[in-house]
């Protein structure tokens, strides 16, 4: 089954292209053939020439990105966007949601769902859409989620993950707080389950983790989408009955979004090192875990420096609704995906831990398992973890505080009702969020 | 690709226009033989309309080097001048020029594709730049209502040649306070200042820098005498803003900042839309040959008084928000450590305390490894205007002078009042936020969800 891909402004688009080439490099790679024939056909399409064209609609407000992207793809030599796939206008979105939602979207429609008619109408079986976005400008997150609702709307039996890259706490965009309110207030209600990534968090990665000197956004990007790739490339799951999976977004949309008012999602991957190490390293399978356990539990993305010291409260304490208290990181559900050697002997039962989860979803229903026996992307043995916890809590409250703060004095309101979104609006949305923010933490009640 | 259309009004608006253009076509040109994707070049220059009620400047450009670049019907000239009366700037060539000048704009405007953005260039101090350069910006409003409207405002020191530049300043003020979406005050002392320590810097390099053949900073006319100020050097930093701002809109980098976004980050409500620029290093300002400094120097000196292009000192006033144009080869890594190094000793309002706009556009300026734009929009603009308003009232007490403005055609003493009023409730505006630097304001009380 195919996946077809929805990139949106600027991030989306540049995040977009980079999943593209980790995955195409993947299946390139990939040492067993059916592996390879499964991504290459979830992800690509195949011209008659023989040429893999990504299953992607790309759109923008303005074309410098979109270009760009199509250049680098090219490039690759292994894969390259179709030539007539992609959607821009001449000016952006100006980092307004209300422009991006109420009046470009609706404007640029019929031109955009006609682009992802043609890209579905390319599957010979359709898995779901992945809009990809950012929620701090104006085009990825008022366009993308305009268009999220179109999707909804046209194909109201697919599924829709939507991948959202939330912006450094210390502003790229000034109102990126508003843009981020506004956006998830409405795509809690229309999408299957938003995955998110942080740039503070990856920003961390690369300096701590992968020790780079100079970060740039491809580097931010690329650690992105090797991530993404970790949860979207082939793997046997529960019901696919010792096949690939043919329906990988729906198996994790129902392992892991099972109730509405949880649908917030992190990923999670081990080993994560610069690519020139990873020849030199060896890897076990009880280590690996073990780290990313705990990398769970104390809410923390990469293996340097994690705190050993984060433990699950006794079941005997009482637990308080304070957010997250003690930095522990109480998980609604789990996604455990295990790619590599020797896979079948991995021992998962760290991740049954009942102390783990929240109290009312038994641990058998709370984790799933999915395999592969194929190495991931140059790592001999890899894991990725994606998880429906308290990690987003607290970055989501702090969003929710600042835009709050902003919105008590009315500064920017006006730019957002010149476009027509009004101040009930932004109440709503702050109440939707203020939902969200007290149901994840009752998860440690 | 979006274009701006280029309006310059005045003596001061055709020169800083000219000089904006000659770098403009510079830039392009260079990029351009690095044989790097460019559809930039034909599309964003597409229009500029030069407006002065004089003839001299227009004719010296028609002459000079530019003369390709303009056509007569972009042009718009007088012979009489305006006396240094903003009242016949305004009144007098407003209404006889009004449908002129609607149909150079129209015809400009359908010239592109998608017309983003007015760039209004004009001086505050003289009469045509401020009294018909206003009256061109409220035309821009009514026409285009939808078209972002930003305005490089020359405001005069308080030694300046004209006497009545105060009453020009506000009578201005007031139009630019009501019709534009973003304003950026720029100050002759400033400028002088700046071209000064450019001066300084490089006598003061090691021997064998020289002054570039090209340089910008001797005057056009010959040598310069003590006395004389430096204006193609000062016109030159003026042109070098409006280079930055519009960067990103034709490169690219890693993450865009176009026009739009200026104005919708940097404004938080209406009236409030001064932003106060800095273009730091100072050496890219004109063709001198100095190493490169240090990244992270670049950075602090954006913040500092020495570098700001009026005269204020934002870090002892409030920042209500600030964005950062960043060029050339420099990561989103060196942005963030920059900002997390000097967010603490930058006083920022309360509802703002992490609210930075930043982008990132790959191509530097000519000749120079990476450059910084900051605007800043902050409360540091009130003492400036307070100066104004005083300078303004010492003539307006005693009435001197005003009979030149109240003789001319529909020109009323109501007008004079009604813009010191609209100034004094803008400084009120900037006072109100100033009171809260000092306050500890706490978070506002959440909505409370019931269970």
């Amino acid at each position: 089954m195919s996946v077809v891909t929805v990139q949106l402004g600027q991030c989306g688009n540049q995040v977009g292209q980079q999943l593209f080439d980790v995955i195409s490099s993947d299946a390139q790679d990939g040492q067993r053939k059916t592996y390879s024939s499964v991504s290459w056909e979830r992800f690509f399409r195949q011209t008659s020439q023989g040429d893999f064209e990504a299953r992607a609609v790309l759109v923008d407000m303005e074309p410098k990105v979109i270009n760009h992207s199509m250049n680098r793809a090219a490039k690759s030599g292994r894969w390259r966007y179709a030539e007539a796939s992609h959607f821009s206008q001449k000016q952006g979105s100006g980092n307004n949601w209300a422009n991006g939602y109420r009046v470009l979207g609706p404007r640029h429609r019929d031109a955009v769902e006609e682009l992802v008619r043609r890209e579905v109408e390319h599957c010979d079986a359709l898995a779901g859409f992945i809009p990809m976005m950012s929620v701090a400008g104006g085009t990825g997150s008022g366009v993308g989620t305009f268009v999220t609702q179109c999707l909804r709307d046209v194909y109201p039996s697919s599924f829709v993950l939507n991948h959202l890259t939330w912006p450094y706490g210390t502003g790229e965009v000034i109102v990126q707080n508003y843009n981020s309110v506004l956006t998830l207030a409405h795509l809690y209600q229309l999408s299957d389950a938003l995955l998110v990534h942080e740039n503070d968090a990856v920003h961390r990665i690369c300096s701590q983790q992968l020790n780079l000197k100079q970060i740039s956004f491809g580097d931010i990007n690329r650690v992105i989408a090797h991530q993404l790739a970790g949860v979207l490339q082939p793997a046997l799951t529960p019901d696919s009955c010792g096949a690939y999976s043919g329906n990988p977004l729906g198996e994790l949309v129902s392992a892991l979004a099972c109730h509405p008012e949880y649908k917030l999602l992190s990923a999670c991957s081990i080993p994560q090192m610069a690519s020139a190490s990873i020849a030199f390293s060896t890897f076990s399978w009880p280590a690996l875990l073990k780290h990313l356990r705990q990398m769970l539990i104390a809410n923390t993305k990469m293996e340097e420096g994690i705190d050993w010291q984060v433990r699950p409260p006794p079941a005997s304490a009482s637990r308080t609704s304070s957010l997250t208290a003690g930095g522990f990181n109480a998980s609604l559900a789990n996604l455990l995906i295990l790619r590599g050697k020797d896979v079948y002997s991995a021992e998962t039962g760290g991740f049954e831990d009942p102390a783990i989860y929240t109290s009312w979803l038994p641990p058998a229903e709370a984790l799933s398992l999915w395999k592969s026996p194929v190495p991931f992307d140059k790592y001999e043995k890899s894991a990725t973890l994606v998880s429906n916890s308290q990690a987003l809590l607290r970055p989501l409250d702090d969003m929710v505080r600042k835009a709050w703060n902003m919105f008590a004095s009315r500064a920017y309101i006006h730019q957002y009702v010149k476009f027509g979104i009004s101040e009930e609006d932004f109440l709503d949305s702050f109440t939707s969020l203020e939902q969200v923010i007290s149901s994840y933490a009752q998860l440690q009640c | 690709m979006t274009q701006s259309v280029v309006v310059q009004v005045g003596q001061c608006g055709n020169q800083v226009g000219c000089r904006f253009w000659d770098l403009a076509l510079r830039e392009h040109a260079h990029v351009n033989k690095r044989g790097l994707y460019d559809e930039a070049l034909s599309s964003f220059f597409r229009n500029a309309v030069l407006i002065d009620m004089e003839e001299g400047v227009v004719n010296g450009i028609l002459q000079g080097p530019l003369r390709e670049v303009f056509d007569s019907t972009q042009l718009l000239t007088d012979v009489s001048g305006s006396g240094n009366n903003w009242a016949v700037g305004h009144l007098t060539y407003g209404s006889a020029y009004r449908e002129a000048i609607v149909n150079k704009l129209r015809k400009a405007a359908e010239h592109c594709d998608c017309l983003q953005c007015f760039f209004l260039i004009h001086s505050m101090g003289g009469g045509t730049g401020s009294g018909l350069g206003t009256r061109v910006l409220s035309l821009l409003e009514e026409e285009f209502p939808d078209v972002c409207r930003i305005v490089t405002a020359m405001y005069p020191s308080a030694e300046d040649d004209v006497i009545t530049s105060p009453y020009n300043s506000v009578l201005a003020m007031r139009e630019l306070t009501e019709h534009a979406d973003c304003v950026l005050p720029v100050e002759n002392q400033s400028l002088v200042d700046i071209v000064n320590k450019i001066s300084v810097m490089s006598h003061g390099a090691k021997p064998g820098s020289v002054l570039r053949k090209d340089s910008t900073v001797t005057s056009g006319q010959g040598s310069l005498s003590p006395t004389e100020k430096p204006f193609d050097a000062m016109n030159n930093i003026v042109a070098n803003l409006l280079l930055n701002i519009t960067s990103s809109a034709r490169f690219e980098g890693s993450l865009n900042m176009d026009l739009n976004e200026i104005a919708m980050n940097l404004v938080p409500f209406p009236r409030l839309h001064y932003l106060v620029p800095s273009l730091t290093p100072l050496y890219t300002l004109a063709d001198v040959n100095i190493p490169t400094r240090r990244l992270d120097q670049m950075f602090s000196d954006a913040f500092s008084k020495d570098h700001q292009l009026i005269r204020a000192d934002p870090k002892r006033s409030l920042y209500l928000a600030c964005a950062l144009m960043v060029r050339g080869n420099v990561q989103v890594s060196d942005l963030r450590r920059n900002i997390e190094r000097l967010r603490p000793s930058l006083p920022f309002v309360s509802w703002n305390q992490e609210g930075w706009k930043t982008g990132l556009c790959s191509v530097p300026p000519v000749g120079h490894s990476h450059s910084l734009l900051a605007l800043a929009n902050n409360t540091c603009v009130k003492p400036t205007f307070m100066e104004l308003r005083d300078r303004f009232t010492k003539l307006y007490r005693k009435k001197a002078h005003l009979h030149h403005y109240l003789d001319v055609d529909g020109m009323e003493q109501s007008i004079f009042s009604e813009s010191l009023s609209s100034l004094s409730e803008l400084i009120d505006e900037y006072h109100q936020l100033d009171a809260t630097k000092a306050r500890l304001i706490p978070d506002a009380p959440r909505l409370s969800i019931a269970r």
